[in-house]
């Protein structure tokens, strides 16, 4: 087996793999392992912003982003990091832009600014503009400029390398096994520290936002390695994906003056959320649209509302709301803007749903989205091992596949992006100086051993079951009973599903017998990460008896701090069962109170 | 609808030269043409291999020929192709298996233009300062998402792989004409060498090609200009 060995390993090439590799790399032998090409990583997807509270355009500060990500996350967010994030934002976008990154800007040449759902201005409750963006392309724009600044900096990368497995020696990080995809040969990289930057596993339901790529390898892998999942029952579903397709319409376009109308004409979202209206939290927004499809307001009975921003329409409300520029001026749109400012979306909407958004309703319905929960790790990136909050000596986490929690129970939009830059930073200076202190771990005899027990068994099954069936049917269930409205009795069947699913999935052998490029045999690998990542979920969100932020419950319908203010920790046992443990919420400065928008 | 779709097939490990295979399937004019080879694989063949990730055209993974122009998989729907499609991977790169090409001479290329910002000049508290007109003049390159539709859609990449290619010059332009940047002219004296931009000779096929709708042939014509005139104006 091919051996390599690097002070830090990176796994994943998205905006917090790049950003740890580029900070690591200044003072540590490091690589970055990818199963895609970079650019190919779904940070390139993220179309609206990233956070900040610049003040370019209005008064703004970093404590109101604070309050306002504590608010967002149902006060489950740990407010020690969600201030530090807050707080580091500033600084971090600064730093992209003399990174070359290319934000729209003012007229007076400032990084430009727009209003995102659940950002506000805390002394009036109004939307405040804080996402700073590049047209609707800000996560390919941050994707590129990293990826730019790392050939710049001569980073190491190894493309198409799919990590399968942690090696952990004397409860240390002791480095990866990964296969070339073009080989189909095992490596092993020997390493100091290992950062885990693999993003989300939306790919377990059925209508998503999430790329092929997100299967959920990373916390699959450390959770088969012994250690905990934070948070798990917590994914948000975004209010406004492509009906059918659960392709991304950001909101920005809310932020742009966009509106939501349900099948009788109606600004439904007024009912629900009358100071913010359309830039109430997704969890609160999304809950909307569902009742009012389950109370026959979709559109002609069927399961979408629209989302509108003809400028006409735009123009209407926004004089109705008073909505004003910052200079004072009232606000109004052209479709010239409306096309210059979300063209991206102008080119999806006309390509995927034959509809022009500058002169028609675009249809839409709610799309799993986001992980809140993932690997827990404290604010430095560091990864915890249970309650104690006890770290693992060179392992960390960052991004989509972390849970630090910054985001608790609801992610607000922009703050995946900052999390992003602000915690890879961090992940990749914290590795690199742990590895200049450390020794390399000795490996175990045979390192690969794990790794090929799992894919062996691909290729030895009796081929009883389809790979596609059983994605199909955990997909369906995950949409039907785990999705934005929960219930006892609908959670248990989706247990009971994804378990069969699980027993039916030992059945499943690939077809391809080769090395090169087999991608049956990786895409089965992937599934069958998605299935236990399903079950983690399902499990955790049938023991919190509470509705909090993405985790709404039918039969628990009210938020309960006495029991449930604290983040889940579910551990996979020896004899493959799951259990679960409870860690508190970190509480600074805001005492949780009932959350309006 | 009933579909047929003709896919070029060729496994290294088992093929002494490519073929083509057709599949019948069921499908719906707003299938993706990467949704049917996902069918294919998942019920007809699951030996097919081929890069996907987003689905929705940001990525540039799943760049192929289809039906004889180059278009990304996830962006192309039967209502475009119509029921009869055929799929063959792009131009101009070795084959490595099925619609699988060898990327790395195109991204090699791509790295050889210095494309990254440039600027070591003490950097200010806050941001530099650019206006909206400045941003706006290098906004179209700045879409760029890397697949190679265009560059393995030219002529003259296909005539000689190391011809840095219209995907290589559109990311030097998205610097070149930053007005924060300070390594145009070491750009402009990159694209001006033998593999650089002369061998290009406004064939315009990368325009055609580009999913992003960037304005390739344009961008190329500036930087040509720039070249000739030594002036960014
Ligand atoms: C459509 C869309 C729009 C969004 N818009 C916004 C927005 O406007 N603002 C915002 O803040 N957030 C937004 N988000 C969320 C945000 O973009 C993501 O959460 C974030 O980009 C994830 O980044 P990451 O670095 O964690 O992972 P990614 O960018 O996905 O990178 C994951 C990396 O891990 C690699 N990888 C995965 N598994 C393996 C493995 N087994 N072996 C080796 N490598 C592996 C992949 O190759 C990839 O390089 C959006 C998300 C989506 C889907
Ligand atoms: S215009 Fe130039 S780069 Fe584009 S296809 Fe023609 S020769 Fe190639
Ligand atoms: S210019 Fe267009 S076709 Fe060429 S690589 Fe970039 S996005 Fe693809
Ligand atoms: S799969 Fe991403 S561009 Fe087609």
């Amino acid at each position: 087996m091919k051996t390599h060995q690097f002070e830090v390993l990176v796994v994943g090439a998205g905006g917090a793999g790049l950003m740890a590799g580029l900070y690591a790399s200044r003072t540590a032998s490091t690589a970055i392992i990818t199963k895609l090409y970079p650019t190919r990583s779904h940070t390139g997807t993220a179309q609206g912003g990233i956070g900040a509270a610049l003040g370019s355009v209005e008064e703004d500060h970093p404590e109101w982003h604070t309050y306002d990500t504590v608010k967002g996350s149902d006060y489950l967010g740990d407010q020690d990091a969600i201030e530090f994030m807050c707080n580091e934002a500033v600084q971090a976008i600064y730093e992209l832009e003399h990174m070359g990154l290319p934000f729209d800007r003012t007229p007076e040449g400032k990084i430009s600014q727009r209003p995102f759902g659940g950002h506000t201005n805390n002394v009036t409750g109004k939307p405040v503009s804080r996402a700073c963006h590049a047209a609707d392309r800000t996560g390919h724009m941050i994707l590129q400029t990293l990826y730019q600044q790392c050939i710049k900096n001569n980073v190491t990368f190894y493309d198409e390398f799919q990590v399968v497995d942690l090696l952990m020696v004397n409860g240390a990080a002791a480095g990866v096994v990964a296969i070339e995809l073009a080989s189909g040969e095992m490596h092993l990289f020997h390493a100091k520290t290992v950062i885990f930057a693999t993003g989300g596993h939306g790919r377990i339901w059925e209508i998503t936002s999430n790329a092929y790529a997100f299967s959920g390898d990373g916390p699959a892998i450390t959770m088969r390695r012994g250690l905990p999942l934070e948070d798990m029952e917590f994914f948000q579903f975004h209010p406004t994906g492509i009906y059918k397709l659960g392709i991304l319409i950001t909101e920005g376009v809310r932020g742009e003056g966009g509106i939501l109308i349900n099948g009788l004409g109606e600004r439904f979202m007024e009912r629900y959320a009358p100071t913010v209206k359309d830039l109430a939290s997704r969890d609160v927004i999304s809950r909307a649209i569902y009742l009012e499809i389950r109370d026959g307001r979709g559109v002609n009975g069927q399961n979408y509302v629209y989302l509108d921003v003809r400028p006409e329409s735009v123009n209407k409300y926004a004089a109705l709301d008073g909505r004003k520029n910052p200079d004072g001026s009232p606000f109004v749109v052209t479709g010239e803007q409306i096309l210059a400012k979300l063209p991206d979306i102008v080119d999806f909407c006309r390509v995927y749903l034959g509809v022009d958004p500058v002169t028609q309703l675009m249809p839409i319905q709610p799309t799993a989205h986001y992980a809140m929960g993932g690997i827990p790790t404290n604010k430095y990136g560091e990864v915890i091992s249970n309650e104690e909050n006890t770290t693992v000596p060179g392992l960390y986490a960052a991004g989509e596949v972390a849970c630090v929690s910054v985001h608790g129970a609801n992610r607000l939009g922009t703050n995946s992006l900052l999390d992003l830059v602000v915690f890879g930073k961090y992940a990749g200076l914290r590795a690199a100086e742990f590895a200049k202190g450390a020794a390399y771990q000795p490996l175990p005899a045979d390192p690969a051993a794990f790794a090929r027990a799992q894919f062996d068994q691909f290729l030895t099954a009796d081929g009883k079951e389809n790979a596609f069936d059983i994605a199909r049917e955990m997909k369906k269930v995950m949409f039907d009973d785990m999705g934005i409205f929960r219930s006892g009795q609908g959670m248990q069947n989706a247990l009971e599903k994804i378990r069969e699913l699980q027993a039916r999935f030992k059945h499943v052998r690939v077809t391809d017998t080769g090395k090169i490029f087999n991608m049956e045999l990786i895409n089965a690998w992937e599934l069958g990460n998605l299935l236990d990542l399903a079950e983690v979920t399902t499990v955790s969100a049938l023991a919190r008896t509470e509705s909090r932020g993405g985790h709404s419950r039918e039969d628990y319908p009210d938020r309960d701090d006495k029991k449930w203010l604290k983040h889940t920790m579910a551990y996979l046992r020896e004899n493959g069962r799951i259990e679960l443990k409870y860690k508190p919420v970190v509480i600074t400065k805001y005492q949780p109170k009932e959350r309006t928008y | 609808m009933q579909i047929t779709i003709k896919i070029f097939r060729y496994n290294p490990e088992k093929d002494k030269k490519p073929r083509y295979e057709s599949y019948k399937l069921e499908a719906v004019e707003t299938d993706r043409v990467l949704d049917l080879l996902e069918k294919v694989k998942g019920y007809q063949d699951g030996t097919l291999s081929f890069r996907r990730s987003c689905a929705h055209g940001i990525c540039g993974s799943d760049a192929m020929r289809i039906n004889g122009f180059n278009r990304l998989a996830c962006k192309t729907l039967v209502r475009d192709t119509g029921a009869k499609i055929t799929v063959e991977p792009i131009l101009g790169l070795k084959v490595i298996k099925d619609l699988i090409v060898d990327m790395e001479p195109f991204f090699e290329n791509f790295r050889s233009v210095i494309p990254y910002f440039v600027n070591d000049e003490p950097e200010p508290a806050q941001e530099r300062l650019q206006s909206p007109e400045q941003r706006e003049r290098f906004d179209d390159t700045t879409k760029c998402i890397l697949c190679a539709c265009c560059t393995t859609s030219c002529p003259s990449f296909w005539a000689n792989e190391q011809y840095l290619g219209p995907a290589a010059i559109v990311n030097a332009h998205r610097f070149i004409f930053d007005s924060r940047d300070r390594a145009a002219a070491e750009r402009l004296k990159i694209l001006n060498d033998i593999f650089g931009i002369h061998r290009c000779h406004t064939i315009f096929n990368c325009t055609l090609a580009c999913p992003r709708e960037i304005q390739v042939t344009k961008a190329i014509g500036e930087v040509k200009k720039a070249i000739v005139t030594g002036s960014l104006e």
